[in-house]
């Protein structure tokens, strides 16, 4: 592995090209924490926002008008605004309103950043998922109580699955955006990827090479979730509908 | 493939409604779009209306006796305000239209007959469509020069103008694949019929195929524009003095508590107003261009 | 009718043509003299379309030849080329295929003018004589959209006219229209071949076939099972297939 590291090394002195995130230790384990960083907030933001999702598409179909409203209303404003100003909203809003109320210091920037994500990109979902349950006719339910199923068993084992695989294309779009969104977390000073890089540029001086490893980093990681989303889709898709 | 094409398979399945087909088919142009449709109803400006109400009403409950009222200090900063939103909105007309340019070029090359121009197009469409728009205006902001000679003349380049390359790179990147699914989205029974008929390539393309393609752009183009204009407000973030940046100081200028929602919402009430009409313009053509297919 | 001297203007030896691994065109042989009517019937997949577009080179074939007046399309390989020969061979699809961003009349111009750079004061006036002759003079200046099927498919057939070729091909013409529409489509394409126009027509309409055609070709599976005058081949089929065939339509 020193090897490795050394031969950068070489790079830098032979060629100019400072990747100190490879030879430096410091600066190494920087840039780990940094993608870890990021890493972790599309895996917990995408987590989070299905299951707002899912909870908000399944109070949109109760009876209680009340609960449909404030579902929608939160859809709406959430579907609508610029997530900076989402950001802002939560972390120097209700932020700055909690630790006036003496609950500052359990809420961390991160944690802040991870729930703003979560509801705006669970905004969306809520949306996909309810109309993926509507796209299911409602004999098909009936079909499958008269097979003896209960209603919670006919939901769970046969409309979620097929709203899911018709919802399947718009979630994906939805969370291969909330990952190119996790980089709006820098403005609340949170150390993804790009805030870890502008630091090591600033120490190092090596913006132009730290750059396009940040527009490298961002290409890769965003297309495996586009090739594992194409994946998906085709071996999820319902033989003779659609695409 | 062609993210437009949907149609060309066996449709709807007897047992799906026809909404489930209709979804997949919005899914694939949005994805072709870049992000999803705008939709804004009367109904947000009006919540934005009471919010910005509310707003008021929890900073005059907040406030001394000796402040001044919340609709004076809105007046006293409108004018600020108002020239950074204006500010934000060449931003991103200029964005725009440097995007939508390049992005043609792009789109068209990215149905080129050449192997090399097609494949590099694609990856640079792609290239610039992975990358979140903050990680590019960074790039912008950094690696461009802050001066260039240009014939001897030395001509400065304001964060700004780095802030609207910035945006452009990924409106040049969703434009293109517009352009290309709209291109593809044309049934291939025209490019037959042009073909039998003797057409070359370039005639084919230039008066047949993409003169149709243009009522088809039009409202995810529209679309994206409306996306850019709230996005403008990233600019904050490399330090340009748009609408964002100024309210920020504003806030900080103004000591008093409670002020953020009632400005944070006036300032979203104007965005509202420039987006609406875009957005309701946006849902109009669409409809109308499915009722036409 | 077609003329005298025997020398066919559309001639295929031996065509083969395959999509993918699938085979097309299992070995097709045929001529047509000018002036000559020939229709072409057979089941749906039989490769009627395929032979269409082979003969005025939208589709590539893997072995044979295919002559067409002084063109060998099997052998041409550049553009300038097959548009050559494209200028002589027009077709007429199923589903019509007018430009729907242009009125009739720019539909019927638009060749004449850009490809073979004719004056377009004349090519108007030759233009709107042609839309004249199909009977839709007072349709020149309205959209695809706001046409009907039957008048769609006289505006392509006039569009096609408009660059004057030798042969014309007519791939299903009549198939996506309604009954009372086909009879307008039918007496256009009886006037064309009266005229001596030489067609090729890909039908289901066997009675039309019948009355105009010089040859009937059965095509199945690729190959042409059976040929003959209509005559002959409508009342005395000699092969099985071509029985079966019939009595399915007839």
């Amino acid at each position: 592995m020193q090897l490795v590291w050394d031969w950068f090394r070489w790079l830098n002195e032979s060629t100019g090209i400072n990747l100190t995130i490879f030879y430096d230790q410091f600066d190494r384990s920087r840039f780990a924490s940094g993608f870890l960083m990021t890493v972790k907030l599309s895996v917990i933001c995408i987590v989070s926002s299905v299951v707002i999702g899912v909870v908000g598409a399944w109070i949109q179909g109760s009876r209680l008008r009340v609960a449909r409203t404030i579902v929608h209303w939160y859809i709406q404003a959430f579907r609508n605004t610029p997530p900076l100003v989402q950001l802002y909203f939560f972390y120097f809003g209700l932020g700055s309103l909690l630790k006036a109320a003496g609950g500052g210091p359990l809420i961390t920037n991160v944690t802040w950043a991870i729930v703003s994500l979560s509801f705006f990109a669970g905004a969306f979902n809520v949306e996909i998922f309810r109309s993926g349950i509507e796209a299911v006719p409602r004999t098909t339910l009936e079909a499958a109580e008269s097979l003896g199923f209960s209603r919670a068993q006919a939901y769970l084992r046969i409309v979620l699955p097929l709203a899911f695989r018709i919802s399947l294309p718009a979630l994906n779009n939805n969370l291969v955006n909330l990952v190119k969104t996790t980089t709006l977390a820098y403005a609340i000073a949170v150390p993804e990827m790009l805030y870890v890089s502008s630091q090591i540029w600033s120490d190092e001086l090596n913006v132009p090479v730290m750059m396009n490893v940040l527009l490298i980093c961002y290409f890769v990681l965003v297309g495996i979730l586009v090739y594992l989303m194409h994946r998906w889709e085709r071996a999820i898709r319902v033989p003779g509908f659609g695409i | 493939m062609n993210d437009f094409h949907v149609a060309q398979t066996s449709g709807v399945l007897p047992v799906l409604l026809p909404l489930a087909e209709r979804m997949t088919r919005a899914a694939l142009r949005e994805r072709a779009m870049g992000s999803p449709t705008l939709r804004l109803d009367s109904s947000h400006g009006v919540a934005l209306v009471v919010a910005f109400l509310c707003g008021c009403g929890i900073t005059q409950a907040q406030s001394q006796a000796a402040d001044p009222s919340i609709f004076t200090t809105l007046w006293k900063w409108t004018p600020l305000l108002a020239r950074g939103f204006v500010f934000n909105l060449a931003i991103s007309f200029m964005a725009m239209a440097i995007g939508t340019i390049a992005g043609l070029f792009l789109g068209f090359a990215q149905i080129s007959l050449l192997p090399p121009v097609k494949k590099g197009a694609f990856f640079a469409t792609h290239f610039f469509r992975n990358a979140p728009w903050l990680v590019l205006l960074f790039y912008c902001m950094f690696l461009l020069p802050f001066q260039v000679t240009v014939l001897g003349v030395t001509i400065p380049i304001p964060d700004w103008t780095k802030a609207t390359l910035g945006l452009a790179l990924p409106v040049m990147a969703n434009v293109s694949e517009i352009v290309r699914g709209a291109i593809q989205s044309i049934p291939t029974t025209q490019w037959e019929a042009a073909t039998s008929l003797a057409f070359n390539r370039r005639q084919t393309l230039w008066m047949i195929i993409f003169p149709q393609c243009i009522k088809r752009m039009l409202p995810p183009w529209m679309n994206l524009y409306a996306i850019l204009t709230m996005a403008t407000v990233l600019a904050s973030i490399v330090g340009v003095n748009e609408m964002m940046t100024l309210t920020q100081r504003a806030l900080s200028a103004e000591s008093r508590p409670g002020l953020l929602l009632a400005f944070y919402s006036y300032v979203l009430l104007w965005f509202f107003l420039y987006c609406y009409p875009i957005a309701r313009w946006t849902v109009r053509l669409e409809a109308r261009y499915a009722v036409n297919q | 009718m077609p003329e005298a001297n025997s020398e066919p203007i559309v001639a295929l030896r031996d065509v083969h043509q395959s999509f993918g691994d699938v085979e097309v065109l299992k070995g097709v042989s045929f001529g047509v003299a000018k002036g000559g009517v020939v229709c072409i019937i057979g089941p749906s997949g039989s490769g009627k379309s395929t032979l269409l577009r082979c003969i005025n080179g939208l589709v590539p074939i893997k072995s044979g030849s295919i002559r067409v007046a002084d063109f060998e399309v099997h052998n041409l390989r550049t553009d300038q080329e097959k548009i050559a020969l494209r200028k002589e061979v027009s077709m007429v699809f199923q589903q019509y295929n007018l430009f729907p961003h242009k009125t009739a009349l720019e539909n019927v111009m638009m060749a004449p003018i850009y490809v073979l750079k004719e004056d377009p004061k004349e090519v108007r006036e030759r233009a709107i004589a042609l839309l004249t002759k199909v009977g839709l003079a007072a349709k020149q200046d309205t959209y695809p959209g706001e046409l009907s099927g039957g008048q769609q498919q006289r505006v392509a057939i006039a569009r096609s006219l408009a660059m004057r070729p030798e042969v014309m091909l007519f791939d299903e013409v009549t198939a996506a229209l309604d009954p009372e529409t086909v009879k307008e489509v039918l007496n256009t394409i009886r006037e064309l071949a009266r005229e001596g126009m030489t067609c090729i027509l890909v039908t289901h309409e066997m009675r039309f076939a019948r009355e105009l055609a010089d040859e009937v070709l059965f095509t199945d599976g690729g190959t042409i099972v059976e040929s003959g005058r209509p005559a002959e081949l409508f009342d005395h089929p000699r092969k099985d297939r071509t029985r079966a065939f019939l009595s399915q339509i007839l």
